[in-house]
């Protein structure tokens, strides 16, 4: 009996220890991811004088003021940087569904000449890296004129094969009776699209906006080619302005303030959606 | 089903309208510019056709720069991250308490401006003339002497972009291993516990193979992200990276096309297939590996 018993308590210890050793791991990390965070809404609530005095700093704050705040939103067109990026984002992700959702219909449910060929032609588009094409589209945006321009943002970010061939896997799940069935009462394709398929497949529906909206609100590159005037800037191209030549390089506290600003839309969006939105990165998401 | 060929293809057409403009045409396009040699953007005209521009860039100092720093940020930051996931992963599924906590916290990097958080990581690392900034500081509490991350040596620099990187990139891989961990089939462990099997046999027989598919699908994913790193470069050192010594691939690319240095096309699209081809190479050659190692 004592044989088996020693070992037992002596495990039992082990996995005890284990735990503790796990813990304190795991929260190492999440104050590393933390950290940035605190750092930024500590910055942003620091008054200039009281940073620039600070020659170790100095983990709290006796007083904080909005003040970095105001200037934020005074002392650089950041509202606009922020209508901008809304703008562009909800025009970019609306009509990227009405592109998106159609193609999807069709790959899923309708049978034609060629089906096989084009959706074939779509999964190796899939392959091709951003890099490659935005070179020409850059080329076009400006000879057609329509850089500084909304359009100019919005057109070339639209397309997303990989959403196509998401919705469409989902689209294939739908019941063909429930077509048939719809077909047999006279119900057209449109009418069928939109008052069963779409309903059904609303949580990928939704997945996919969200997972557009972060998308967008990050983007950086492509409107940075395409906006030199900054009544168009996006928030991270203003941000990068910001760095640049905003407050003059050295009101930290207010670049933080504006930083915090940018943030705080996707990381509330995040906290309201976070489990549609894990469960939507893990399906399709990449980054990284 | 009968065939109803033209409104299917109706329900396309935007598709294949948008895909056609803004992909395909540009993808056959971006190989004709490479090729032009002297090609004027104003004028559009070339001097004829040849391989001059891939000479040029692959002699290019601020491109074989751009290539070093890739390099390195790719064999750094892809193993490194993918062990800190893989170790993270272990550790969360294997508590309970405040589980989902941690997974929400982990996650907030994804859903962060790249740019944004890049000023906050500058401002912690930077060596200023009326601070030393948090990092010198703890280093200093260690014994350690100042360095100024941001403008100072390569090697410093390099360190905080891949420590930047990596923040921004294990959100994925820990979701995604995550997923793989609960996915294993709870047998597996009861019948090697019932057998006595220590842990580590345990790791390495069971739980290891059954999820290495997602360990190489984020091996694949992690090369092909991280030879594409521009952004996180440009949050740390600024626009001017190859003044900073500090530009990426993507950060060629976009200089040679647009900005101060811009306005040659043709370098752009030489450097992008450049690209395109090494990361080509990388993604057929871990896919045979994968084939090899990878139980499926």
């Amino acid at each position: 009996m004592d044989n088996i018993e020693l070992p037992k308590k002596k495990r039992k210890k082990n996995i005890h220890v284990m735990t503790v050793v796990v813990y304190i791991l795991l929260s190492v990390w999440a104050i590393i991811v933390i950290f940035p965070f605190y750092w930024m809404l500590l910055t942003s609530v620091k008054g200039y004088g009281e940073y620039a005095t600070e020659y170790i700093p100095q983990f709290f704050t006796a007083s904080p003021t909005l003040d970095n705040y105001a200037e934020a939103f005074t002392a650089v067109p950041l509202a606009l940087y922020f209508l901008n990026t809304l703008i562009f984002t909800v025009i970019t992700t609306a009509v990227m569904m009405i592109v998106i959702v159609p193609a999807a219909f069709a790959f899923s449910r309708l049978s034609f000449r060629g089906k096989n060929v084009v959706f074939t032609l779509f999964l190796a588009l899939m392959m091709i890296p951003n890099e490659l094409v935005i070179i020409t589209n850059f080329q076009t945006i400006t000879d057609m004129g329509l850089r500084n321009t909304f359009s100019g943002l919005i057109l070339p970010s639209v397309t997303s094969v990989f959403y196509i061939y998401l919705l469409k896997e989902n689209f294939e799940q739908i019941p063909d009776d429930l077509y048939k069935a719809a077909k047999v009462d006279g119900t057209s394709d449109m009418k069928y699209l939109l008052k069963v398929m779409i309903p059904i497949c609303r949580p990928t529906i939704i997945t996919i906006m969200i997972l557009k909206v972060i998308e967008c609100w990050n983007s950086y590159v492509w409107p940075r080619l395409i906006t030199d005037d900054k009544a168009y800037y996006l928030v991270s191209n203003g941000i990068e302005e910001i760095r640049e030549n905003g407050f003059g390089r050295e009101n930290i506290p207010a670049m933080m303030a504006a930083v915090v600003v940018i943030s705080v839309p996707l990381i509330v969006l995040f906290l309201i959606f976070r489990n549609k939105i894990m469960e939507g990165v893990s399906r399709g998401g990449t980054k990284g | 089903m009968k065939k109803n060929n033209l409104k299917s293809w109706l329900y396309l057409l935007p598709a294949l309208l948008f895909l056609g403009a803004f992909m395909l045409y540009p993808l056959i396009d971006v190989f004709i510019y490479s090729f032009e040699e002297g090609y004027n953007s104003a004028s559009q005209t070339s001097f004829g056709i040849g391989i001059y521009n891939y000479e040029y860039v692959l002699h290019d100092p601020y491109f074989l720069q751009a290539l070093q720093n890739t390099f390195l940020l790719v064999i750094i930051t892809v193993p490194l991250s993918t062990i800190l996931a893989l170790v993270i992963s272990l550790g969360l599924s294997s508590i309970k308490k405040v589980r989902s906590l941690y997974q929400t916290v982990y996650f907030l990097p994804y859903v962060t401006n790249t740019l944004a958080v890049g000023l906050v990581f500058m401002i912690l690392f930077k060596k200023t003339a009326y601070s030393d900034g948090l990092v010198n500081v703890l280093i200093n509490l260690f014994g350690g002497s100042s360095v100024d991350f941001i403008d100072g040596p390569y090697w410093a620099k390099m360190f905080v972009l891949c420590f930047y990187t990596i923040w921004i990139v294990l959100p994925f891989k820990i979701l995604i291993l995550t997923s793989a961990l609960a996915s294993v089939n709870e047998t597996y462990y009861k019948a090697a516990r019932i057998d006595g099997t220590s842990k580590a046999r345990i790791f390495f027989r069971i739980t290891l193979p059954m999820i290495s598919p997602m360990i190489f699908y984020l091996v694949i994913t992690g090369f092909i992200g991280a030879f594409k790193a521009y952004s996180d470069s440009v949050a740390l050192f600024g626009t001017d990276l190859n003044a900073a010594g500090m530009n990426t691939l993507v950060g060629y690319i976009y200089d040679m096309l647009y900005g101060d240095s811009g306005g040659y096309p043709s370098y752009a699209a030489a450097a992008a297939i450049i690209l395109f081809v090494i990361v080509l190479t990388i993604t057929v050659l871990n896919l045979l590996i994968s084939k090899k190692k990878v139980h499926y």
